[in-house]
């Protein structure tokens, strides 16, 4: 059992290459998604990986995970040239990949989770196994029950067993994609000790984030990619030797060389954000009302329970809590999506509760779906029509059942204008633009046909810094005209940096309302951690 | 390591200019020749080499079939042919764009087939023939779309897996059919269970000059109609929406039962019409073991033609041909009739190959149409 350990405590201060990448290059068709990209993750050593979507992040770790292969390029293992075959083989020569979510299984306990996939033998040794988890808990400082069912553990604890999980399986590198983005502030602090720990083992670790403040403050190293090309690097003195405000000046110039000017614009994104409360009196009627709404989970999901809310004219609510706490729940009960069991929902006083989807949408209810490739729009359509989408029929774009091409194209030209989309012309699938390009048709579909409550799930999710900045400030302005705005989210920081007031939602109840203030940060992350200490 | 620590060193990208994106597709002209043309050529050589290696000369059967289904006047026969096939394919294409698998055409067709062969010589002496012909569509339409609601509902209620539901209606519709042709619509003059006969005068009439019934233009005109149907009115549009993505229809506000049980209706309809045409045109009457199992062939063709109601029109003619004259071919080599469906199994077979080895995730997946709501072709690369 302790042949595979990766605890071999070799931390020869982390000069020894664990993997190294040479000249990879892939391309997918119509895109050049890796452009011979050279990268040295040394030992215990966090190197991270910074930008945007669509930079190749995604598809250098596929390719180093074994679930694609490179077209041309090497990869070096402890200096020798090995082919990853598969994802399987990729474990098995020490690389672990340690996914957000899904490759966990819920029902079973943590240690099932773990011997799964064991290939040793037909009988499971549960008593071993029990003492070799012991031992990896100790030697990076976490504490996970092995008797727990899995899917009754909070997402950071799942988080940390992924990290078990994949240390398990003996890896030497570990690559963590994007992991603090469903974590509370609490949660992040966990795990950037464990990270500490990892590399102190002498485990290479591949740390994936969109945000510059966290990669100058874990990295050891950081490598910068935009548009499938390694535009830079910062080696580990420079990093220790400068203050973060100029490195992150620096990274931000690289990842956008040509925009200089917009890069300055971007820079306030780049710390965290302290709070920001818009300026603005609110007050009178309550556009949306939430009374008591319960909603019952489909398979997998926990449901609403008693949830109510009563957001003013105007203003911008936003919802914090953990994924997967009910906020798909509750935003597709509102929209009229999925019925809900017991209470009221109102929209200026009318209730909504007998109304379907697109009756509610004619009162003015916008939804903007987290799922914008599935749900959201159609990928086989064009631009234009996914602009209309919810209009199918109605005048100026139909007449007697007939398609107005003229009137369809028109509007998409001014709203592809208005909205800044960056699309080849109206009649470009959708399916073909970056996710950026793609939420910002939802959003221009969403709010150009004189929406007054909308709710927003995650409308930032999976932005680069300038997009994301971009859809904050379309919500903004919205406010700002009197529309009425629900932001569902599991950034804080976005929240703080929009919301007039917070609503913590855990385990599908509401478990407090904050005010966005000094003191809202620390407050929702209490909330967010206590449950039901409101 | 040997770089220096001193500074960040910045890595130019090692080659300058615009090239991150660079175009790998194949173009549409090789895109349909890869989808669209190469599954037919491979049938066609596989079709040869079984051929040969059951000792028959495939030039000679392939010449046979040309000859069986184009020359002197068997063209005619095979666009006869054509009626109920594009009047199928049709159907089929409302509900595939809906992304609703309707397999149930067979028991549809016969079903409404021996409806229309029991009542339509009943009603024949009474009414003027033209209104008989017009009432007679009308039943096939209503009979075949009736014989959908069962399964749309299970569907649209429940959603109950429709390829089982279509599939299991279409044996009851199969057996029921035959029950209706040997019991109250028998002829009792024939030894044969077979219903009573139209009289000649009362059937389709011919297009001038040739033998051709009248099926085929309303076949073309349908094709026409789905086709307008489809690219230009918001229904098709609403029908594509739910075939992309059940949940996107909802999102959208679409009504989803509604359009599941619509689009079954208008699939059935135009099955119904397929055995109008046939019935109307060719037999005048329908035996009791009469099935000639058009459903399945037309499938593949349909997707051949990525669900475009008028792109479909020349493969049905092939397909049309290749029946006609293949049952011709078959004669001479001394095979059984249905050797022909073996190409027509050869074809489905090489679509999904083709599918596979050009690495689609999803098989069928690039059958589907990328676009049917643009106005026109227009390059787009031009922002």
């Amino acid at each position: 059992m302790t042949s595979r350990s990766p605890t071999t405590a070799d931390a020869a201060g982390g000069a020894k290459p664990a993997v190294e990448l040479i000249e990879i290059t892939k391309a997918f068709p119509g895109v050049l998604a890796n452009d011979r990209i050279s990268l040295t993750v040394r030992r215990g050593e966090v190197h991270c990986l910074l930008g945007e979507n669509g930079a190749g992040k995604s598809t250098l770790m596929n390719i180093l995970s074994g679930m694609i292969r490179p077209d041309a390029g090497e990869i070096r293992l402890d200096g020798r040239a090995v082919e990853i075959n598969s994802p399987k083989h990729a474990i098995e020569l020490g690389i672990g990949m340690v996914y957000q979510h899904a490759s966990l299984v819920p029902q079973l306990t943590v240690l099932e989770n773990l011997m799964l996939g064991e290939a040793e033998g037909i009988r499971l040794n549960a008593g071993a196994a029990r003492d070799r988890l012991q031992d990896l808990e100790g030697s990076i400082g976490l504490d996970v029950d092995p008797g727990a069912t899995t899917g009754t553990l909070a997402l950071g604890q799942q988080q940390q067993l992924e990290i078990i999980k994949a240390l398990w399986r003996g890896s030497k590198v570990l690559i963590l994609d994007e992991p603090t983005s469903m974590l509370t502030p609490q949660g992040v602090a966990e795990l950037e000790q464990i990270i500490v720990r990892l590399k102190s083992q002498g485990l290479g670790v591949i740390f994936i984030t969109h945000k510059l403040h966290e990669a100058v403050s874990m990295g050891d190293r950081v490598s910068i990619l935009s548009q499938g090309r390694l535009v830079g690097v910062i080696e580990p003195a420079e990093l220790r030797s400068t203050t973060h405000e100029v490195l992150q000046e620096r990274i931000i110039a690289l990842m956008f060389p040509s925009q200089a000017r917009q890069a300055a614009e971007v820079a306030e994104l780049t710390d965290e954000v302290e709070w920001h409360l818009p300026k603005r009196t609110l007050g009178g009627e309550p556009a949306l009302e939430v009374e008591s709404v319960s909603v019952k989970p489909g398979p997998g999901e926990i449901g609403v329970r008693d949830v109510s809310l009563d957001v003013w004219k105007g203003e911008i609510m936003g919802i914090a809590g953990v994924d997967g706490n009910g906020q798909r729940e509750l935003a597709e009960a509102i929209a009229g999506q999925r019925p809900i069991a017991a209470g009221d929902i109102r929209l200026f006083g009318h209730s909504l509760v007998r109304l379907k989807v697109a009756q509610r949408e004619k009162l003015g209810l916008r939804y903007v779906t987290d799922d914008r490739l599935q749900e959201g729009t159609v990928g086989s359509l064009s631009v234009a029509m996914n602009i209309v989408l919810k209009q199918i029929g109605k005048p100026p774009y139909w007449h007697r059942g007939r398609i107005r091409y003229s009137a369809i194209l028109g509007k998409a030209r001014e709203l592809i204008a208005r909205f800044e989309i960056r699309t080849p012309g109206p009649e470009t699938r959708v399916g073909a633009l970056s996710g950026g390009n793609v939420q910002k048709v939802v959003l221009a579909r969403e709010l150009s046909f004189d929406p007054k409550v909308v709710v927003y799930s995650k409308p930032t999710y999976g932005l680069d810094v300038r997009t994301t900045r971009s859809v904050r400030q379309t919500i903004r302005e919205q406010a700002q005209q009197g529309v009425t705005s629900v932001v569902i989210s599991t950034d804080l920081d976005e929240l703080l940096d929009l919301c007039d007031r917070i609503a913590v939602l855990s385990r599908g109840r509401i478990v407090g309302v904050v005010e966005n203030g000094p003191t809202a940060q620390q407050h929702v992350g209490e909330l967010m951690v206590g449950g039901k200490a409101a | 390591m040997t770089e220096t620590t001193a500074a960040a060193e910045l890595r130019e990208p090692p080659h300058p200019g615009e090239a991150a994106r660079r175009p790998l597709r194949l173009g549409r002209v090789g895109d349909f020749l890869l989808r669209s043309i190469l599954p037919l050529v491979l049938a066609v050589v596989t079709g040869a080499i079984v051929l040969a290696a059951i000792g028959v000369d495939p030039i000679d059967y392939y010449k046979d079939i040309y000859s069986g289904g184009i020359e002197l006047s068997a063209w005619q026969d095979s666009v006869m042919r054509m009626a109920p096939l594009l009047l199928m394919a049709v159907g089929l294409i409302v509900v595939f764009r809906a992304g609703i698998w309707n397999l149930g055409m067979d028991g549809q067709f016969l079903l409404a087939g021996a409806v229309v062969a029991g009542l339509g010589p009943w009603i024949e002496p009474h009414v003027p023939n033209a209104l008989n012909l017009v009432l007679m569509f009308l039943v096939a339409g209503a009979v075949g779309a009736a014989w959908t609601i069962p399964p749309a509902l299970l569907k649209a209620r429940y959603g109950l897996n429709e390829i089982i539901t279509t599939l299991m209606m279409t044996f009851i519709g199969i057996d029921l059919a035959q029950i209706l042709v040997k019991g109250p619509f028998q002829d009792p003059t024939t030894a044969t269970p077979q219903t009573r006969s139209f009289d000649f005068t009362a059937l389709l009439p011919s297009i001038p000059g040739t033998r051709i019934h009248g099926g085929i233009l309303v076949a073309l005109a349908s094709a026409v109609v789905v086709w307008f149907l489809m690219s230009r009115t918001s229904f098709g549009l609403r029908l594509q929406v739910l075939g992309a993505s059940a949940r996107s229809a909802r999102h959208m506000g679409l009504d989803v039962p509604r359009l599941i049980v619509v689009s079954f209706l208008v699939s059935g309809m135009f099955v119904g019409f397929a055995a109008a045409a046939e019935i109307l045109g060719i037999w005048g009457y329908q035996r009791a073991d009469w099935n000639p199992a058009f459903g399945l062939w037309v499938v593949p063709l349909v997707f051949l033609a990525r669900l475009n109601a008028l792109v479909v029109i020349p493969y049905v003619f092939l397909l049309s041909v290749v029946s006609i004259g293949g049952d011709y071919a078959a004669q001479n080599a001394g095979l059984t009739p249905r050797f022909t469906l073996l190409l027509v199994g050869l074809t489905l077979l090489f679509m999904a190959l083709t599918e596979w080895v050009a690495g689609r995730a999803e098989l069928g997946g690039s059958y589907l149409p990328r676009t049917s709501f643009r106005r026109r072709r227009r390059s787009e690369g031009s922002s």
